[in-house]
């Protein structure tokens, strides 16, 4: 007996974690799905109507602004703070004196909650009392930045929240990329006489390669799934022009009572995160195991 | 032989870089701190004063007013009782679940790591995808089973959720470390008769610090800050701080005092920001694990 549990404690141990993962993770992401299929509102049913729901989404304006948003929030986003994380890395990474300092100051909006982050820009850009009252303070009359009231202008406010909220972890990442390139390819370059801005471009940065992915797929998942910025930011607002699909999702299962919609939403949202990630993932576990 | 002008023009060019270099490098320093910088000196300034006054300008007269209202008496809602009881359910239901989510990771980890069995690696890839799926796709059916157990609204709910979706994570940071502890480390204490937590907790566990650094401090950021959960599973009386403090600053009744809330945003991230500030070190090693080397 004791034998047998000597042989078999480490199942034993995992088993509770793997079941909460099968039943938490993947039964209920099977849950979600199914009744993403039926004709749910207030109350979840099971009777399998077919794409209802889904047609009913695709077919809802709210919707296609939420995925529109996405679309240029995810892409601004995520470039700007790869350009400005390289930036940053590659300026740092010249033997400056007071890198340590400066690296923490760049870094630490990713210890805030984006709730903290959403008052803080909110309070800077309202047209009231923030910059522009500021800068027309200064003597520019005509000076104007009301981004956060504009519906055409209030998702590039959240971007700019975002970036700031982000772009020093790209940084660093990016800076202990550029610390694990082989030095003596770059002393050998140097010897040459290559430019150093060359040197950078033609063998540091392509070096990188695995880096700028990771990076990418951390911004990506990160954009999916951004919701706190936009509640405390613009609440989604004006109208629904900040809406982003997160924000739909909690508006159709806690606002709306309408839970297929919900169901549907969330479903979009997992294929397009795993759309990006499993193909990671499934190169990550594939060299790992070899 | 040499021509000084020759000479010292290449070294004031190459001056001329560094402080620009220099300079570029503070600029974003102060687009970084600016927010910050903001949030204090609005908190510090009275009302008439934020309305008269400049962004950027520091308080005339400093007060703390909006500080003790923040804390004690700001209203959300229809309650006034400021951010306090809220910090203390983001206390109760963040230190709970850092520690129970911690502690399943390290043994899921040394399991994993160490002793494999048939089946392991498929657990290891099935946890590793939880991590990445977006909540919402579980926070229907977890509203309902949260019901179901009469744990709706309540803090050990949320300590629940937190913990079974830390799982992947934790589990993930210290197998990525224990893999590194050599096998030979293992077959020997085996030949010695060691078993399975005479291993662990004569040559894992004092190698571990590090790595539950990393896990705590990870946890904790992720648990305190979060605001999806929170808002999805709580009710009145059990929010955390990021809901209540979201509560605050959109309440739509009364006059909108900015510095209320700047001083109840400061005071939300604090823990975090201390915590940043004295283990900022392995903060960030959580952050890039696994995600440079692979």
């Amino acid at each position: 007996m004791s034998k047998w549990l000597e042989h078999n404690i480490p199942r034993i141990l995992l088993a509770p974690s793997f079941a909460a993962v099968v039943v938490f993770v993947y039964g209920f992401i099977a849950w979600t799905a199914w009744v993403s299929l039926t004709r749910s509102r207030l109350l979840p049913k099971y009777e399998i109507e077919g794409f209802i729901q889904y047609e009913r989404l695709f077919a809802a304006p709210r919707w296609d602004t939420a995925m529109e948003n996405l679309f240029i929030f995810g892409i601004l986003f995520i470039v700007v703070s790869m350009i400005l994380g390289l930036l940053l890395a590659i300026l740092l990474d010249q033997q400056i004196r007071i890198e340590g300092a400066l690296r923490t100051i760049y870094l630490y909006p990713m210890a805030l909650s984006m709730i903290v982050t959403g008052t803080s820009w909110k309070w800077i850009m309202n047209p009231g009392l923030g910059i522009e009252a500021m800068v027309r303070g200064w003597g520019f009359e005509n000076f104007s930045f009301d981004w956060i009231i504009d519906p055409d202008k209030a998702i590039y406010a959240v971007v700019v929240a975002a970036i700031w909220q982000a772009s020093g972890f790209v940084m660093a990442l990016f800076l202990a990329g550029l610390r694990s390139v082989d030095t003596e390819i770059i002393k050998a370059a140097r010897v040459d006489g290559i430019p150093t801005w060359r040197i950078y471009l033609s063998i540091v940065i392509p070096s990188m390669a695995p880096i700028f992915l990771s990076a990418f797929i951390i911004l990506a998942h990160l954009a999916i799934k951004s919701f706190d910025l936009v509640i405390a930011l613009t609440g989604g607002g004006p109208g629904y022009s900040t809406d982003l699909p997160a924000t739909y999702m909690y508006a159709m299962a806690f606002s709306r009572g309408d839970i297929g919609q919900a169901a549907s939403s969330a479903m979009v949202m997992m294929a397009v995160v795993f759309a990006i990630i499993v193909p990671y993932l499934y190169s990550e576990l594939r060299v790992k195991n070899d | 032989m040499t021509n000084p002008t020759a000479f010292i023009a290449p070294r004031t060019g190459k001056l001329i870089m560094r402080w620009l270099l220099f300079a570029i490098l503070v600029a974003f320093a102060l687009f970084y701190l600016i927010p910050l910088f903001v949030m204090i000196t609005t908190s510090l300034k009275s009302l008439d004063e934020i309305r008269a006054g400049n962004l950027v300008a520091l308080p005339v007269s400093v007060t703390f007013d909006a500080w003790r209202t923040a804390w004690a008496s700001a209203c959300s809602g229809i309650q006034c009782e400021g951010l306090r009881p809220y910090f203390w359910n983001s206390v109760l239901l963040t230190v709970p679940a850092v520690a129970i989510s911690t502690l399943l990771g390290a043994v899921n980890g040394y399991v994993i790591a160490q002793w494999k069995f048939r089946g392991a690696n498929l657990i290891f890839s099935l946890m590793l995808f939880g991590c990445f799926i977006p909540f919402q796709v579980v926070l229907l059916p977890m509203a309902r089973t949260l019901g179901i157990l009469g744990l709706a609204g309540t803090i050990p709910g949320l300590v629940f959720v937190h913990v079974i979706y830390g799982i992947g994570f934790t589990t993930l940071f210290f197998r990525n470390y224990y893999v590194t502890i050599p096998v030979e480390l293992v077959k020997a204490a085996k030949v010695d008769g060691a078993g399975f937590f005479r291993i662990y907790w004569s040559i894992f566990l004092p190698l571990s610090l590090p790595i539950l650094m990393v896990t705590v401090i990870w946890q904790f950021t992720q648990i305190w800050n979060d605001f999806l959960f929170g808002v999805s599973f709580s009710q009145a009386g059990t929010q955390p701080v990021t809901v209540a403090l979201n509560n605050i600053v959109n309440s739509t009744t009364g006059v909108k005092e900015y510095n209320v809330n700047m001083a109840a945003a400061i005071i939300a991230a604090f823990p975090t920001l201390f915590v940043y500030a004295v283990a900022g070190k392995y903060f960030i090693r959580g952050l890039t694990a696994g995600s440079v080397k692979g």
